[in-house]
Order: C-alpha cells, then structure tokens, then sequence
C-alpha cells in the first residue's frame, strides 16, 4: 500500500443527520443519526427485511436518500465526491463466475486506473486461497467466493470500507480473516462501516453501534 | 426548486393542493369541452360547404387533424413534465406525464383510424405508406413504449422516471423519425399522397377547425385532470390528506 | 486522496486515475468472457440462417422476386437477430453485482458502460456482419450490391448497439420481457432501417448511395459521443428507487 498523505487524527468522513427511506410510503429505515470518523468501526446491526442493504446503498452514493441529510466529509453526499475513496462489498459479490479469482482481481485493479498486478498472489494467499487462484469462481464455495471479494480489500487502497454482512458464508478462519483486516484497517487510520443481521464478536475494541428497526 | 418560479406555482404542485385545483377545473374544462366540440362538429358537418374536390369526404379533417395536432402536443407535454420530474425531483411531474400517455396515444390511435378511412375514400385503400401516417404510426409504438414500460415497475415512482426518460429519447426521435420517412417517400416515388392539400382552406371551414381543436384541448385538459386526481390518491395514499379525503367521502 | 496502509508495499500510483487501464481492463474482460462462452455467439448466426431461410419458403423460390427482397430481408434479420442478444448486455453484470461494482469505480460511468457496449458489439455483430454475404447469397442478392450491404452493416449495427444499450440499461432490474425491448427499441430503429435500405436499393438500382450512408455516417459519430452518456443517465435512473 502506497505510503499514507496524512489525515489529520480523527477526520469526520460520514455524518448522517435524520436520515430515512422510504418505498411505496413504507419507511424502510426511520431517522437515522450517526458520525464515522478515521480509525472508527461501527456496525450496523438489525434483522432481515430491516434495510440494511438499502442503507448501504445509500451510503455508496447508488441511492438518494429522501429524508434527511449524508455528509462525506463536511459536504452533502455523491458518487464523485467519495468514489476513489470508498470500496463497497456487497451482498452480490461483483466477481464474474467464468472468470478465475486471479483474473477477477486484475479486472479490479485496472477499473481502477492501476497497473501493478504483482501483489495479487500475495492477496490471495493472504485470503487463504493458495492453489484456487486458477480455477473459475463458479467452482469455488461461497466461503471461498467472499475470501475472493475479501482479497480486493487489500489491493485497493481506500478510506472507508463499506462492508454488507462480511461475515456470511465464512467459516471461523475466515471470521477471524475478516477481523484480521478490520483491525489492520482501523490501526492506519482508515474507517470501516459493516453490517450484520447476527452477534458480532470484534477484537479490536468496541465498535459504535447503530441498530435498525424494522 | 429553482427560485424564480412563482410561490404560486410553487404550491400548486403540493399534491393536494393540485388535488383541489384539478377538482375544480375539472367540471369547467368537460362542459366547454363538450358545447365547442358540439358547435364545432355541427360548423364542420352541417355548415361548411362541400370542398370542390372531395365533396363531402373532406370533413373527416375536423376530427383527424385535431387529434393528429393533439398527438403531438401531448407528446411534448409528456416530454416537459418528464424534464421536470427527472430534472427537479417533483412528484406532480412525474404523475401529469405518466397520465398523459394513455390520452396521447388515444389520441394517436383516432388519428391512425380517421386518416385510414380517410385514405379509404380517397384512394380506396385503408392504409397508406405516406410520411404523416406512418410518423404517426411509429408515435403510436412510442407512447405504447412508454406506457408499457411505466407498468413494468413495481415502483410508481421509479417506473416513472424511467419512462419519462424514454420519453425525451422519443422527443428526439420523433422529428428524425418524420424527416427519415419524407425522405424514404420521396424515394420511393409512389405516394406523394398529402393528406391536407396545399388549397387554401376557406374560412367557413377554418373556424369549426380551430374551435374542434379548442375543443380537443380542454377535454385534454380534464381527462388529465381526473387522471392525476386519481393517480395522486393511489401514490399518495399513506399521508394524512388522503386520509382525510377518504374519511370526508365516507362520512357523506 | 488519503489511503489506508494495510501493511502491504503496493507501489501502484494513486495521483492519475489511468483511464486508459480501465477502459483497457473492462474491453479485454467482456471480449474474455464472450470468448469463454464463445457457444453464445453462434447462436445469432444461426437464427439469422434460419429466419433467412424462411423467406423462400413464405416466398417461394423465385429468384427474381427473391432478388428484390434480398437487401431489406437480411437488413431486418441481422435487426432482429440482434435485438434477440442485446437483452444480455447487462444482466449477468446485474446479476452478480459487477455493474454495481463498475458504478462506484473512480472511472467515467459513460466510458466504461462505452466499453461495454463496444465489446457486445464485437461478439455479436461482427459474427452476423462475417455471415452476412452468406444470407444475401441464399436470397439471391447480386454481387455488385454485397459491398454496400456489408459497409451499410457496419453501419447500422452499432448504431442499434448504442440505441439498444440505453434501453437495455433503462430497463435493468424490471422484470422486463425481450417484447418490451423490441417494442421501445424499434420505433427508434425506424430511420437507421430506413436509411440503410434506402442506400442498398439504389445501389441495386445502379444509383448513387453514398447520401444515406454517409447519413448513417454522421448518426453513427454522434451516437458514439451521446449514448455511452444516455446509458450512465438510464443507468443511474433505473436504478436510483
């Protein structure tokens, strides 16, 4: 990873102020009011059904939120302002099956504008997926599928990690992968912003925590 | 919203208060509708003289040219309010386009039929290949295009701003479409059929003209009227206000 | 652009966006993944074979009835033929969520969905733009007339490239049909249709047709620059709730 331009200690990236959605006059999320700041983790907590995904969405700048204001550092929330800075995992993974993972994760590197495909291996190996980089993503399992989606966090470089359920489909090495990354995110400085419908056991201290209603 | 529109204006596209509006314009717009359509009928059919060359058949003008003239003036009523919804986010937009595509293409559809009759009388065939008609025909698949499109969306509001932007493509279409089919006429030499002759219309068959398209007009008027009432409601029917409707109706 | 080290030396150099890389990165994808389901692509091809063939059997075999039909015949089946693989521009991408991932890249949404269309235009056009004097053949088109058949092709097909890619892109998430496609997509196909025709009668009349194709021409740039645009702009609506 490129050496860091400094940002100063804790940086605001997100500010949410009432923020709420609605489809079809249902409320899919009421007035919502949180703060993320560099070297910050907060989970999103709620069940199914509880919008979640659609929150998220939001986040990225896919969606417009209809109540409320989103601030991305200081000023109101769209996809040019944060795009360079976010990296989103979602619930669909974004890998092509007829692809393998080595291909899938040179793909990401050059929609990003970078050339260097030398540290894929490395990701992947790191990922636990030695041995599987050539083979076509439809053949792998869902765990391994997400360890594939996982290995994009480290080869690219961004501020907020936004993650929807990164724990799901995972076996425990791959929960404490996911961890492991959390961790080393946060200590340099960077902010993640994850979702979960179940318990979440996460080491590196207390996250804030928001919780959803339905 | 931009800032040098009218408060007035403004207000008015507050789904209730449009609600109340088009209530009120509603009855007004269907009673004139129906007195000039009727002076306008009896002008065109009983009192204008019989052209010198068609006879009698001539009159199905003050009905086809009208609605032609309405296809296309609905067509860019749809294709403002889609700017607007699409542009400025304003719900009223979104619905006034969406409830305009059926008139239109009703619209479109008479043309279509009274143009063929038409053409039956002149030429002896029920269609023709000529520029205006087949502009016509290829409108009528773009407002079928769009209604079907809207209809394809759970979301009433997505659905509609989805459909409102096929719709400006179409505006963009609409005049290459018309310049494209003039061009392929000319080409193929058969029919430089003009429907509305170059003679000069006399003026006892102007006036019940322009009064059948006054006509046109205010029905146009109050069918969108009831349909963006209605619409409203359904999109709506959560809030306070449409509750309060629902009750006031019940009660009486 | 601040950036989160993870303990990893990467030297990838964050100041230029590389446009060039990702423009290169999303064609040698899509031209990868129609190659690997290279069984896809005959199945065009074939369809304009068998609806070519038809036209005989409806017609009868006549060769002089034939010839006159000959042009409009494979202009409108190469049409449909491609309107029938437009509906796959972008669903698997929606599918397994690659579209979303190439909307929140730092890329122009306009040039890579530009790409894209490129791509689909190779695997699918190309193929039916290679048979194409094959269909003329079996319809008896004359020789003198085959080079202005395929020049008007290549032509018209990525112009119903372009206009079908907004379409497709309007429509993505609905649970729409191939008939809803064909029904927004041909109005808008009327004067490509109209002018590819025009160019291919006169030159089976012996007359000058460089007029319209120099008309497909011109279309053909200005969709170039304003489709890609229409397509992020349909894109970013249809899936904006």
């Amino acid at each position: 990873m490129p050496a860091m331009t400094d940002t100063p200690p804790t940086a605001t990236l997100l500010e949410a102020r009432a923020l709420g959605f609605h489809r079809q006059d249902e409320s899919v999320f009421g007035p919502l009011d949180f703060r993320l700041a560099t070297g910050e983790l907060m989970l999103i907590e709620g069940d199914n059904g509880s919008g979640k995904t659609t929150l998220m969405r939001i986040l990225t700048g896919l969606l417009r939120p209809e109540e409320g204001e989103l601030l991305w550092r200081g000023e109101p929330l769209t996809w040019d302002r944060c795009s360079g800075e976010v990296v989103f995992l979602g619930h669909q993974l974004g890998l092509k099956a007829e692809l393998s993972p080595r291909e899938n994760l040179r793909f990401t590197i050059g929609l990003h504008g970078h050339r260097n495909h030398s540290h894929i291996d490395e990701a992947l190996t790191r990922v636990g997926l030695t041995g599987y980089e050539d083979e076509p993503v439809r053949k792998l399992s869902a765990g391994q599928k997400k360890r594939v989606a996982l290995a994009r966090l480290l080869l690219i470089p961004a501020t907020l990690w936004l993650l929807d359920e990164p724990y799901a489909n995972l076996d425990r090495s791959g929960i404490e992968l996911v961890d492991a990354l959390l961790e080393a995110h946060i200590a340099h400085g960077g902010a993640a912003l994850v979702t979960s419908h179940g318990a979440v056991q996460f080491h590196g201290g207390e996250p804030q925590r928001v919780r959803l209603h339905d | 919203m931009a800032n040098w529109i009218p408060l007035w204006l403004h207000k008015l596209s507050s789904p209730p208060v449009f609600y109340r509006f088009a209530g009120a314009v509603r009855p007004w717009a269907i009673a004139l509708a129906l007195v000039l359509g009727i002076v306008a009928l009896y002008g065109g059919l009983v009192l204008a003289p019989p052209d010198y060359q068609q006879g009698d058949d001539y009159r199905i003008i003050f009905i086809h040219v009208p609605c032609a003239w309405m296809s296309l003036f609905i067509y860019a009523v749809m294709g403002i309010s889609a700017f607007m919804a699409l542009v400025w986010r304003i719900k009223l937009a979104e619905v006034v386009a969406m409830a305009s595509a059926p008139i239109g293409a009703a619209f479109t559809f008479i043309t279509l039929v009274t143009g063929s009759l038409w053409g039956e009388r002149m030429w002896g065939t029920w269609w023709t290949w000529d520029a205006r008609l087949t502009s016509e025909l290829v409108l009528l698949f773009l407002y079928l295009g769009v209604i079907a499109l809207y209809h394809s969306f759970e979301d009433r509001r997505q659905g509609a701003r989805t459909a409102g932007f096929l719709a400006l493509i179409g505006i963009v279409n609409v005049p290459i479409v018309h310049f494209s089919v003039v061009w392929w006429n000319t080409l193929h030499q058969g029919s430089t059929i003009r429907l509305l002759g170059p003679s000069t219309m006399a003026p006892s068959m102007i006036w019940p003209l322009l009064t059948m398209m006054a006509a046109t007009k205010l029905y146009y008027i109050a069918s969108l009227c009831g349909r963006t009432r209605a619409d409203l409601l359904a999109l709506e029917s959560g809030k306070d206000w449409v509750r309060q409707i629902a009750e006031r109706e019940a009660r009486a | 652009m601040a950036a989160s080290r993870s303990g990893f030396a990467c030297m990838t150099d964050l100041r230029r966006p590389g446009l060039m890389h990702a423009c290169a990165a999303v064609l040698h994808r899509d031209l990868t993944l129609a190659w690997r389901q290279r069984g896809d692509m005959v199945l065009p091809v074939l369809y304009a074979l068998i609806v070519t063939s038809l036209f005989p059997f409806a017609l009868g075999p006549e060769s002089a009835l034939l010839r006159r039909i000959a042009a409009g015949a494979v202009l409108v089946t190469v049409l449909l033929a491609m309107l029938l693989a437009l509906d796959a521009m972008f669903r698997s991408d929606i599918e397994d969520g690659s579209l979303e991932q190439l909307m929140l890249a730092p890329q122009p949404l306009a040039l890579m969905l530009g790409m894209k269309i490129l791509a689909h235009w190779l695997a699918t056009a190309l193929p039916l733009i290679v048979v194409a004097p094959l269909l003329a053949g079996m319809l008896h088109l004359p020789a003198s007339v085959m080079p202005v058949l395929l020049l008007a092709l290549l032509l018209a097909t990525p112009l119903l490239s372009l206009l079908g890619g907004i379409l497709v892109a309007l429509t993505a998430g609905t649970r729409r049909s191939g008939m809803l496609l064909a029904l927004m997509l041909l109005p808008l196909c009327v004067p490509v249709v109209i002018f590819a025709a025009g160019a291919l009668a006169a030159a089976q009349e012996g007359l000058p047709w460089i007029a319209p194709i120099a008309w497909l021409g011109a279309a053909l740039v200005l969709a170039v620059v304003l489709a890609p645009l229409a397509c992020a702009a349909a894109l970013r609506i249809a899936l904006d709730s």
